[in-house]
């Protein structure tokens, strides 16, 4: 398999689920060249998968990747927080623009449908959390329509696809996930949940997002909240409502699932899909501003 | 009988002014804390949990906004409490470092992380901080129902590695029979070191809150959760004032003042506080038969009238659909679902699978 024809060299440092993901979806994009793939675990199955697939490949991370070649327009750092202090500061030397998929949240915050051509310089951003990618969107839709002093979020995953990164760091992934709803979303004020749930089989990634919105039109937040799914569903096919929005005392309700594209990771990872698929999709609004 | 209890004493915890709030939708006023915290110092239980009842930070729109903050509650009860340890829950996911922190500062001594029974691993840094506060720090693994004695001794590794001091079984869903309790507490106590206790939390959904804590008691575990007329979630937690009778009946010298326990009971907490009768009735009786966590039944009898559908409906897809503590939201959603499809009568097939 070749990679993609696309303008914009791009590399990936991790081989895990999110890295090896990631690397399919790049290879599916018109306007992307995967030109490197950086793991430390050379017998990873995400390793395997990127050398049969005739990628560029180091086993000494993104340090030895830089050894074959320097040739990268954009990095995405599908790591941990941990690592990519180091890695940001690797790829900054070598002027290669960082995307970090990991809770470091070191550059800006970009949540795609949002806020996404106001980074256009930036040189490292991050994409917050998965439950900030799958409600901020809604959120910032509805502030178009109404003050929203206060909203709240509760992010439901599958205990299965909930990795370290979010097991270790669960404060920061609610306070990020909060706080880019303050920021970004354009809520006043913001509490995120995050419940982990062991069921077999895995329950698919939900979110429910309680907007106090006081009076607003019900047909005006239905439209609303219908065009931000669609916004998101462009680049994360299986995002969609559960049920048309509820209000109710002056508190909208949005319940939106998200299935993943079942590329690398399963179907129920909705979480990891989206983070991987927004990744992209930054990617790609850098390859075509270039 | 008295010699059961090995090198540790046992460990009375009321949570009245904790899982209690459940039960007035998180309406405890300041001076019902004050009494009835008073009266439980006065009577000699070990701690007193205290707060939101979904733990700390849970204030909202999911969980329910409080009359009062969790420092507001915290503060009052650690000024009438004399002798008492304070005790605070934290779920991680819900609350947070900080919200700990806070609660240290208002006065709590005690931090029970509250985790679903099968992902200690997410609360091993809320440990971590407990102990560096001087907090004593407990693991509350809830809805327990979900593992069997195998896998929840991993998960207990996990915990006394992040340095719990004492890790409870929580049977959030009051879901557990009495052997499973006893199969649970005598694995856990075979794979933990002495200076980690073992402790019970139950419901009373399946009217076997008292006879489940005993059965606990008589395997090793020496921290055990009740509330006052059995104020909590769901069919209620394993009765203070009942317990403490019976396991002086048993022999074992509890220490507390029964009869004081009887009167807070009866004169506070029934006739000042509960607002709807904590018993085992149709709705509670069906969350411990269908397994869902009792912290769902304001929700879900709220759901029901809203919708037009029989709460037990609610309540048993929920039990299909293996919901954990936390997930509240999922019932609207469900109730919308469920609404639509009205020729249903979802708890009779369930009876008859």
């Amino acid at each position: 398999m070749s990679a993609g024809k696309g303008s914009l060299r791009v590399a990936i440092i991790g081989t895990g689920n999110i890295g090896t993901d990631l690397m399919l979806k790049i290879e599916r994009s018109p306007l992307l060249t995967l030109v490197g793939v950086a793991g430390i675990d050379p017998e990873s199955d995400g390793m395997r998968l990127a050398r049969s697939h005739g990628h560029l490949v180091s086993d000494r991370g993104l340090a030895g990747l830089l050894e074959l070649t320097t040739d990268i327009d954009l990095a995405f750092d599908a790591t941990s927080a941990r690592s990519h202090a180091e890695h940001a500061r690797l790829l900054s030397a070598n002027g290669i623009r960082s995307v970090d998929l990991t809770p470091a949240a070191m550059g800006p915050a970009i949540v795609p449908p949002v806020n996404l051509p106001g980074t256009a310089d930036a040189m490292e951003i991050n994409l917050i959390t998965c439950g900030a990618q799958a409600t901020i969107p809604v959120v910032a839709a509805v502030r178009q329509i109404a003050e929203l002093p206060y909203a709240e979020t509760v992010s439901t995953i599958s205990s299965r696809s909930a990795g370290p990164g979010t097991r270790n760091n669960i404060d920061e992934f609610t306070t990020a996930t909060a706080r880019g709803l303050e920021a970004i979303g354009g809520a006043q004020q913001a509490k995120a949940i995050i419940i982990l749930n062991p069921a077999e089989p895995p329950v698919t990634m939900r979110n429910t997002i309680y907007l106090e919105v006081g009076d607003v039109d019900p047909d005006l937040l239905a439209s609303t909240v219908d065009a931000a799914v669609g916004d998101i569903a462009s680049y994360v096919p299986g995002y969609h409502l559960v049920t048309a929005p509820r209000l109710a005392d002056g508190v909208a309700t949005v319940m939106v699932e998200v299935t993943g594209a079942g590329d690398y990771l399963p179907t129920y990872a909705g979480n990891l899909d989206i983070m991987t698929a927004a990744a992209v999709r930054v990617a790609e609004f850098y390859a075509e501003a270039a | 009988m008295s010699d059961m209890l090995g090198q540790h004493r046992l460990k009375i915890v009321d949570t009245t002014l904790r899982d209690g709030s459940h039960a007035i939708a998180h309406q405890f006023r300041v001076d019902h804390v004050r009494t009835i915290a008073g009266g439980l110092d006065r009577a000699g239980v070990w701690a007193i949990a205290v707060g939101h009842g979904d733990g700390l930070g849970a204030s909202g729109i999911q969980y329910g906004r409080p009359r009062h903050s969790d420092e507001e509650l915290l503060s009052a009860a650690a000024e009438v409490a004399q002798h008492a340890e304070i005790a605070i829950a934290i779920l991680p996911g819900i609350g947070t470092k900080d919200d700990l922190e806070r609660a240290r500062q208002a006065g709590a001594t005690v931090a029970r992380v509250s985790t679903v029974v099968t992902e200690a691993d997410i609360g091993v840094q809320h440990l971590g901080l407990a102990r560096e506060l001087g907090m004593t720090a407990h693991s509350h693994f809830n809805t327990a129902h979900l593992l069997e004695p195998a896998g929840l001794v991993e998960q207990c590794k996990i915990a006394a590695g992040a340095g719990s001091q004492g890790i409870f079984i929580v049977d959030s869903a009051g879901a557990l029979l009495t052997d499973d309790v006893r199969r649970r507490v005598v694995a856990m106590r075979e794979a933990l070191p002495d200076d980690v206790e073992v402790g019970m939390h139950e419901h009373n959904n399946l009217a076997l809150g008292v006879a489940n804590t005993v059965a606990a008691i008589e395997e090793g575990a020496t921290l055990v959760d009740v509330s006052l007329a059995g104020l909590g979630a769901g069919g209620g937690n394993c009765q203070t004032e009942a317990l403490v009778a019976v396991l002086e009946r048993m022999g074992v010298k509890t220490g507390i003042d029964m009869w004081a326990l009887q009167d807070l009971a009866d004169d506070v907490v029934r006739a000042e506080v509960m607002q709807r009768r904590i018993e085992v009735d149709r709705l509670t009786l069906t969350m411990g038969f269908a397994s869902v966590p009792a912290s769902y039944l304001l929700h879900a009898i709220r759901a029901g009238e809203r919708f037009g559908l029989d709460p037990r409906d609610i309540i048993v897809e929920l039990g299909r659909r293996r919901v954990v503590v936390g997930q509240e939201d999922m019932i609207i959603g469900l109730a919308a679902e469920m609404a639509g499809n009205p020729a249903r009568s979802r708890h009779l097939e369930a009876a008859n699978e």
